[in-house]
């Protein structure tokens, strides 16, 4: 068994009391989305974002690439506040994102290009992940040609080969069959138990986050904030059966419970 | 037929026949493919203009919203004035030469051209903006690679309308005060009464309008073979 990469190790990105306000919508009352909270996340973590749908998860995440920014606190990657997006916290969108005029190749080298990588240098890495996601012969196809799961791989790919020190994916799954999602877990874990990439993934499917994460953090009904943060000690490398063992049903059972009360008072609210 | 069946008489509508021998006639001996090249040439001669400065102007706007804000009012209030009635203006500015009627079209083609195209890059996906920044993408590689070549297909569909809309524009300049192109040829003909001949004009022109549109459409497809549904 690997060791588990532990908490306590310096943080790469910080969230430090970020909350978020939205003003009210035709003289409304303001929105609070996002109650002043903080997560610390290490080198190597792989942080699942749990939460029931509406309590602002994705709107932390998008915060933390620097597409929205924080009514409170703020964001540090190594220490140094963040205050747009950039190329060094790569993401993978829930909608499919991929540039429909670039082919699969070009879509996966549009941030090497960007950084001015030299092209023989950029075809290579591009290769390295087109094999790396299972795209080998659909380099040349168009997004529009690709189905839902290979779109996403893409996306991945994309994502992946501008070599980011952060990973955010934004229930990048959520749109796929219950096959294709099972297999895409597997994909990410694989890569992440291969290249040890620090991960924000946001979802609100309990199951994969334990499969996947190395860490849960669940989140309040809105306004959501961080209510626990709890450690997955499933071994490494993970294989899918280990979604049948007494201990995924124990993380299971309790991951339930927490999310189901939050559910609960989602809907109360009208959420 | 109505004109063959001897029902309207045939000063005021030529029949198909008679137009075809006077549209002969008028190829052969008056050298109208002249008039037909000229006009050709004033028509994509104001256009090309318009879209040149058009284009990269309204991408502009479209992508930066301070620019927009300071064009849009004027070029909104330009669009609803009709190019055609500023021909006398024209004509007294730049006379009756060429360069008055590549004006005309290029008043007739530029507004519109200008207000469809930040209307198009304006309207590019949010999301796709918002992955190309967050693979490291700058504003300019953002204008660069986001929102022209996400544009460039609507971009041409609307010069292609906007190109129609020339032709309407290069007839009326021609109807007046022009010594040449196929406007000319039709003032000309009414003067002698020859309805065959202007309606051979008014043909002349459809076929050129529907063959530069085919052309148009076979180029938007090959050049965006990625958009094709």
């Amino acid at each position: 068994m690997e060791p588990r990469l532990s908490v306590g190790s310096v943080p790469t990105l910080a969230i430090e009391d970020v909350g978020r306000t939205f003003p009210g919508v035709r003289g409304g009352p303001p929105t609070r989305a996002i109650e002043p909270t903080s997560l610390r996340i290490a080198d190597n973590d792989f942080i699942c974002l749990l939460g029931p749908s509406g309590c602002g998860k994705s709107t932390l995440l998008r915060i933390v690439a620097g597409l929205d920014r924080p009514t409170t606190g703020r964001v540090l990657l190594d220490g140094e506040p963040v205050t747009g997006p950039g190329a060094e916290r790569g993401m993978v969108f829930q909608s499919y994102t991929l540039f429909p005029w670039l082919t699969v190749a070009e879509n996966i080298g549009f941030g090497l290009r960007e950084k001015g990588t030299a092209p023989a240098e950029r075809r290579r890495i591009i290769a390295h992940y087109v094999e790396r996601v299972g795209l080998g012969g659909f380099e040349h196809h168009y997004p529009r040609m690709l189905s839902g799961g290979m779109q996403q791989r893409t996306a991945l790919a994309r994502a992946l080969a501008n070599d980011p020190k952060v990973l955010l994916l934004d229930e990048p799954f959520g749109a796929l069959d219950n096959q294709t999602r099972a297999l895409m877990q597997e994909l990410l874990l694989g890569i992440w138990e291969a290249d040890r990439k620090t991960v924000l993934f946001v979802t609100h499917d309990i199951d994969e986050a334990i499969f996947i994460g190395n860490r849960v953090a669940v989140m309040t009904a809105r306004p959501g904030r961080i209510k626990s943060d709890i450690a997955i000690d499933l071994s490494h490398p993970r294989h899918y059966t280990v979604k049948t063992t007494p201990e995924f049903s124990a993380y299971k059972a309790r991951l339930t419970e927490e999310i189901r009360i939050e559910s609960i008072r989602a809907v109360e609210m009208g959420a | 037929m109505a004109t063959l069946g001897g029902f309207v008489n045939r000063t005021f509508l030529a029949d198909p026949i008679t137009m075809i021998v006077s549209g002969w006639r008028l190829l052969v001996l008056h050298g109208f493919y002249v008039d037909i090249g000229v006009t050709i040439w004033r028509v994509v001669g104001g256009f090309v203009i318009a879209a040149v400065i058009g284009v990269p102007l309204g991408a502009a706007m479209g992508a930066y919203k301070p620019i927009e804000a300071f064009f849009e009012p004027f070029i909104s209030f330009a669009r609803y004035l009709p190019a055609s009635g500023f021909i006398p203006l024209l004509i007294l500015w730049a006379g009756i030469g060429e360069k008055e009627k590549l004006a005309v079209i290029f008043i007739g083609s530029f507004f519109q051209i200008v207000l469809m195209v930040a209307v198009i890059v304006g309207s590019t996906r949010r999301d796709l903006v918002e992955a190309a920044y967050t693979l490291g993408a700058s504003a300019g590689g953002i204008v660069r690679r986001v929102l022209l070549p996400s544009s460039a297909p609507d971009i041409a569909e609307s010069l292609r309308l906007v190109l129609g809309w020339a032709w309407t524009y290069v007839i009326v300049a021609e109807l007046i005060g022009a010594s040449s192109g196929i406007g000319h040829m039709i003032t000309d003909s009414q003067a002698l009464l020859d309805t065959g001949q202007i309606i051979f004009g008014i043909v002349v022109i459809g076929v050129i309008g529907l063959v530069s549109d085919y052309l148009f459409k076979t180029l938007n497809q090959r050049l965006f073979p990625w958009s094709l549904a």
